[in-house]
């Protein structure tokens, strides 16, 4: 895709650094919610194939718990907070002590719970990226969804849909301390974003 | 059923089918997968539909199997070229969800209604009957088309397998 072939290396190396940013803020909250040390990985900045975006957390088919904000504001994008059925399990009860019996059905109370959490770390992610960058930004109220990670992942494409076959996604994995909880951040900004994020950082091509 | 049987269709894709073969297409969110099929060839069409209309395409070199408006007509000049008459041709789609629930209501949100919508809109263009769908809701979907009989296979996480 041509809007992408002129990024240069140190402009997807900020575009890490943003994802790193993110993820490092959203990293430390959960940590202080769980009152556990979180490790954070490097993050990916990658163009992917519409079909690769799920390959990461498993496949197009993978069920996963996913909760999604529309960030909305001078750089538009999708932010998706992804995690495993057996990692959502596994927060609840560590979170609010809350066992999940049926893993196919959730309740309402669970549900709620997680949404508040995908709400704090989405939340902590783009406010630090929007002290960051000095841009503003403003996300939707998360909406929370347990389906297939193709199914919901395609979601975050649709701006991209218009505009080629690919999209850039700065993903960031994160593990607590014993590796019971992984989860990932999808950063999928709106493909008229990048040149605002690389102004406001200084690596515009001016 | 044999697992290299299966031909994949990806996402803003298409493929056909000639006697034997499975369409398969997974994690179908607010896309739509939609199938014809000629009973009497036995040709089978699916294509991924992204988004409902190319009018809004900005790309530079057109992926025509990503928009209703051009998925169908080039679906159906594929299976003609195996046989197919497209007055013979019978549709079924699945998919077109509405993933999350917002209380806006802009247009991207409503990108499943409307990707069911504009493949309405084509089929009646080419009097291609719709002989069933499993369309709408807030769930995913991944389906599998059979050439040799014609049965779109609907699996979902919520509910369960559906045969239409």
């Amino acid at each position: 895709m041509e809007l992408f072939h002129r990024f240069a290396d140190f402009q997807m190396d900020v575009l890490k650094e943003v994802g790193n940013i993110g993820a490092g803020h959203a990293a430390t909250a959960l940590s202080k919610l769980l009152d556990k040390p979180v490790d954070m990985l490097v993050p990916k900045v990658r163009m992917v194939e519409f079909e690769e975006i799920a390959d990461s957390v498993g496949g197009a088919e993978q069920v996963v718990i996913a909760i999604f904000l529309r960030v909305e504001g001078e750089t538009p994008g999708n932010l998706f907070f992804i995690l495993t059925l057996d990692s959502a399990k596994k927060l609840l009860r560590n979170l609010v002590g809350i066992e999940v019996v049926d893993d196919e059905h959730y309740s309402e109370m669970e549900i709620s719970a997680l949404n508040e959490i995908g709400n704090i770390l989405a939340g902590s992610y783009l406010s630090s990226l929007a002290d960051f960058t000095q841009l503003y930004m403003s996300p939707t109220v998360p909406s929370l969804a347990m389906d297939m990670a193709g199914a919901i992942l395609s979601y975050g494409l649709l701006q991209f849909g218009q505009m080629g076959d690919h999209a850039l996604l700065i993903d960031t994995k994160f593990l607590d301390g014993n590796e019971e909880v992984e989860g990932h951040f999808f950063l999928i900004p709106d493909p008229e974003s990048f040149d605002k994020i690389f102004a406001a950082l200084g690596v515009g091509d001016a | 059923m044999i697992q290299d049987q299966y031909i994949k269709v990806g996402m803003a894709d298409l493929n056909v089918a000639h006697l034997t073969g499975v369409l398969k297409t997974t994690g179908l969110g607010s896309c739509v997968g939609l199938t014809l099929y000629d009973s009497k060839a036995k040709v089978a069409g699916m294509a991924h539909v992204m988004l409902p209309n190319s009018e809004i395409a900005r790309e530079g070199s057109l992926n025509i199997a990503k928009y209703a408006d051009t998925a169908i007509p080039e679906l159906v000049r594929r299976m003609e070229s195996l046989g197919a008459f497209v007055r013979r041709m019978e549709a079924k789609m699945a998919g077109g969800a509405q993933m999350f629930a917002f209380a806006g209501n802009s247009d991207t949100m409503r990108i499943g209604p409307r990707n069911v919508e504009s493949c309405k809109d084509m089929l009646e263009r080419y009097g291609i009957p719709l002989r069933a769908e499993d369309t709408g809701g807030s769930y995913g979907r991944t389906v599998e088309f059979d050439c040799d009989n014609g049965i779109l296979l609907i699996r979902s996480v919520q509910q369960g397998v559906k045969e239409l």
